[in-house]
């Protein structure tokens, strides 16, 4: 391969290509000790080259697995692409996730190098290090709380830095001699995916299918090195590694990494990021905190809110049905957008977003003309570990709720006629790694890659999701019955966390819910209603009230069309705890384990479809945070839903 | 030499001292006798410090724990018996001699100015280190930008120490309790100081507060070299944290040991572990 083409399709050649033509482009910035500090283009080069003399002098090598475990920080990116220029391929792992999660992953890929962000992941580690006999090295980012614990195989990221330089010394031109090696059908990094049964899965992905895909979505949007990102999911999760890393390198913008979890907020509204990516929740979650904050406010503020906001989702939504807005609306908005739609994006740290996405869940429609219609360009695609992202996206004029987008340049789709959708195109992962009969399981013969997602194609083109294709199923009557649908339904209230429909098989549906603990709270602590914790507040009567309103609500709302008026939910209950991913109801991207739970919750379940019991005494196992395990108990009560009349009958 | 002579004269000292470190000792109490009017809130307390221990003050409510801590930064002058710091035998201390000599510390009741920022409570830990005067730093002339810059990266070390961040900018007064506290010590380390007062640094705290202000006190000392005494109510925390432990009765001093053989000790199991039981 000549050398023209490896500068564009493999990482190491994308980013000696951003340090030769922006070497003074700012590449990351990270805040440190309360200032942005900041990294270029052409110190990241001269980084990611002494990182990859340290883990040479380490003796990793081609094919080796170097396992990445930490919060984004630019110098585990730097250590990725360190790895990638040896030919060694980066796993990012969880950071969150428990140290008995970690063996499988860590056996699997046979990995002899794990480079970790701080003395967490470290501990876990070495509690694993009987499992893992051929784990030799952890080398760690931040020395705190390390300097005393002894450990051969521990090693400061700083001392392979400086490894790193005396290693170059020693081999003259063998960096360059090294990165010539890589090419773009080397597989450049290994990710797990989540799972909502087993173990993970090891997705193979290319230097070829990661860029490929990066660049199709970046020439989609017209990306350019001059947007932010800030960098604040794990970067373990391929949307968060193809924002702050596959694109970085193509369109060598700026990735911003934020101090800790809990400055992201902070960090979000100093930075500013012009291409913005969250999944539903995060939405939901700063949706929550805007209602929470203006319940707090003085009522003349929060009736201008109400008015201004649905004055902005008025005129949205007319622009976004291709209609003309109201003239009285058109003329008002540049009055709301001062008084208080752009200082709100400004408190959202969202002022400068160009263009952002959401993507992993299906979001509310009304979640997703909220962020609509204070002026924020919120657009949707679909996409997965496994497709490298970018499978669909909305154009900026084509922005619909219920659908997710057109078929990015390059992908080939098609439905199947059970209704599971099929695509083909260059940023398919290579395989499941070690485990080719699950790679049978969703590549075929002729290359097509089997989602194990259900939906139609629409008549503009756009594809549109109902539900994984393994959920959905029928009632005993026959009206099929997608889950998420009515799911996601009950999670756009604010009240509610998150809910589980049951119905498969059934004469009709039941749901488990989660109140959202904050919002409920503030609710309660309004209303002068004492509460001594989360198990309490879901229990009190007035708060089971509130849930049941919401219910109501919607299945009112599933009655306006007779495809889903069937759907409706007979029964439910308020759950005492909160769905956990430690308690492995939720994966860590906070997906609900639908069979894991119908198991667990079975007794429930069971309880509610029986009309003559009221109330049921629930015992559940729990996993606290430092790995303890108990029981919580609670006596829940069952509540019957009103029901509506299904309003059109012929649809 | 006079002063060591007469501490090998205490025969437990002495082991203690030969079994213990040749290291001088940071804090030397010597026979302190304490009195208000008719009380006598110490006597004849008598313990040393060594340089990077972490010492721990227990005793019943009213033993006098915190008056001696207040004795040790000079708050109150005792009548009797005298201080050694860093080798130097003081006369009297007094709380500006005090902080000069690198002694901080933090309060039970908490002593932060609740209207100010979590950054601007720490920085002021930095006042006895600031050297332009006041009319420099109100202008903000060359070099009194510079020390505060060199100021601010002291403050913005011990806020990344403590985890803080998310808090920076946010007035004291606004925080929940147990955050209140870790600025309060961050206020102390903001000092630099070469000994730590630490006054029931966990009072009124959960379980998970505790551990983290424990995690932190041990990592101040790991990572700071700072030798740290602390009067605390939780003996969980009290045997887990510290290297050697005073116990105090009725302002008697009734034991001076290791956790473990304090924990052991017949009288101290009398006096304080004993009632704690009985009630708990």
């Amino acid at each position: 391969m000549d050398a023209v083409d490896a500068a564009r399709t493999t990482f190491p050649g994308l980013l000696r290509g951003q340090a030769r033509n922006r070497p003074q482009g700012i590449a990351w910035r990270e805040k440190d000790l309360g200032i942005w500090q900041e990294i270029t283009w052409s110190q990241a080069l001269d980084w990611v080259q002494r990182l990859a003399g340290g883990l040479a002098a380490l003796g990793v090598t081609r094919g080796d697995h170097i396992v990445i475990l930490g919060e984004n920080r630019p110098r585990l990116y730097a250590v990725m692409l360190a790895a990638q220029c040896l030919g060694a391929i980066p796993a990012p792992l969880y950071q969150d996730a428990v140290a008995a999660e970690l063996v499988y992953p860590l056996q699997l890929a046979e990995v002899k190098v794990a480079v970790v962000e701080d003395e967490e992941q470290v501990d876990k580690l070495l509690d694993l290090r009987d499992q893992l006999p051929l784990l030799r090295h952890i080398l760690f980012h931040d020395p705190r709380g390390l300097r005393k614990v002894k450990a051969d195989c521990l090693m400061d990221l700083d001392e392979v830095e400086a490894a790193g330089q005396a290693w170059w010394a020693e081999h003259p031109g063998g960096f360059d001699a090294a990165v010539a090696h890589v090419r773009a059908d080397d597989v450049a990094a290994l990710f797990f995916t989540s799972g909502t049964t087993g173990h993970p899965k090891g997705v193979v992905h290319t230097h070829a299918s990661l860029i490929d895909r990066a660049r199709s979505g970046a020439e989609f949007d017209h990306l350019g090195p001059f947007e932010e990102v800030l960098a604040y999911l794990p970067p373990a999760w391929i949307g968060q590694n193809i924002f702050s890393y596959a694109q970085h390198l193509v369109c060598g913008y700026t990735v911003n990494c934020p101090e800790s979890q809990a400055t992201v907020a902070i960090d979000l509204h100093e930075i500013g990021p012009t291409y913005y990516f969250a999944p539903p929740r995060v939405f939901e979650a700063l949706l929550t905190d805007v209602r929470v904050r203006m319940d707090d406010a003085a009522a003349p503020k929060r009736r201008l809110f109400d008015a201004c906001v649905a004055l902005g989702q008025r005129v949205q939504a007319a622009r976004d049905a291709h209609q003309r807005p109201r003239t009285i609306d058109r003329l008002l908005l540049p009055l709301a957008e001062w008084l208080m739609l752009a200082p709100l994006r400004n408190v959202l740290g969202m002022s400068r977003v160009r263009v952002a996405y959401t993507a992993g869940e299906a979001i509310g429609p009304e979640l997703f003309l909220f962020f609509r219609g204070i002026g924020i360009n919120l657009k949707q695609l679909y996409g997965s570990t496994e497709t490298a992202v970018f499978v669909c996206m909305q154009p900026d004029d084509g922005v619909r709720s219920d659908s997710v987008g057109l078929p990015a340049p390059g992908v080939e789709l098609r439905v199947a006629e059970h209704g599971e959708i099929l695509l083909r195109s260059a940023g398919l992962l290579r395989g499941y790694y070690k485990n080719p009969e699950a790679t049978a399981e969703v590549l075929d013969a002729q290359g097509w890659y089997h989602t194990g997602d259900a939906g139609w194609l629409e008549p503009d083109g756009q594809l549109r999701i109902i539900d994984r294709a393994k959920d959905v199923s029928a009632l005993a009557g026959g009206a099929l019955f997608a889950p998420k649908l009515i799911e996601n339904k009950l999670k756009f209230f604010p009240a509610i966390k998150e809910a589980v429909a049951f119905g498969a098989g059934r004469d009709h549906v039941v749901a488990m819910i989660n109140i959202d603990f904050p919002a409920v709270g503030s609710w309660a602590e309004k209303r002068g209603l004492p509460y001594t914790g989360y198990a309490d507040l879901a229990s009190k009567p007035q708060v089971i009230d509130l849930v049941a309103d919401c219910v109501d609500k919607v299945n009112a709302d599933l009655a306006t069309d007779a495809h889903t008026a069937p759907l409706q939910i007979h029964r439910f209950a308020v759950l005492h705890k909160e769905l956990d991913p430690d308690d492995d109801e939720l994966t860590r991207t906070r997906k609900v384990r639908r069979r894991f739970v119908a198991e667990k919750y079975a007794s429930l379940i069971a309880a509610l479809y029986d009309p003559a019991q009221t109330h049921h005494l629930l015992r559940v196992q729990v996993r606290f945070d430092d790995g303890r395990t108990g029981a919580v108990q609670a006596d829940l009560q069952l509540r019957a839903a009103r029901l509506h009349a299904a309003l059109r009958q012929a649809a | 030499m006079a002063a060591l002579c007469e501490v090998l004269t205490d025969p437990s000292v002495a082991m203690r001292v030969a079994a213990k470190t040749q290291d001088a000792p940071l804090l030397r109490l010597e026979d302190i006798h304490l009195r208000f009017g008719g009380i006598k809130a110490l006597q004849a307390v008598r313990f040393d410090v060594q340089p990077g221990e972490i010492r721990a003050i227990i005793g019943p409510n009213g033993a006098g724990k915190s008056s001696l801590l207040n004795v040790i930064n000079g708050v109150y002058q005792p009548q009797q018996g005298h201080i050694a710091f860093n080798g130097d035998v003081l006369g009297q201390m007094r709380p500006a001699l005090a902080a000069r000599l690198g002694i901080a510390r933090t309060f039970q009741n908490l002593a932060l100015f609740s209207g100010m920022s979590v950054l601007d409570n720490i920085m002021a830990g930095r006042n006895l280190h600031m050297r332009c005067g006041l009319l420099a730093q109100a202008l903000r002339i060359g070099p009194a930008l510079r020390e505060e810059i060199a100021h601010r990266l002291v403050v913005e070390r011990i806020i990344d120490f403590l985890e803080i961040q998310a808090w920076r900018k946010v007035p004291v007064g606004r925080l929940p309790y147990g955050l209140q506290k870790r600025v309060d010590l961050g206020r102390a380390l903001a000092m630099e100081p070469k000994l730590l007062l630490l006054d029931e640094p966990m009072a009124g705290m959960n379980l998970e507060e505790k551990e983290d202000m424990s995690r932190f006190i041990l990592e101040a000392r790991e990572e700071f070299g700072t030798t740290i005494v602390l009067i605390e109510h939780d003996m969980g925390v009290v045997m887990d944290l510290s290297d050697r432990v005073v116990v105090l009765d009725y302002g008697r001093q009734i034991a001076d040991d290791t956790p473990d053989a304090v924990r052991a000790n017949p009288e101290v199991i009398r006096a304080y572990l004993g009632t704690t039981t009985q009630q708990g």
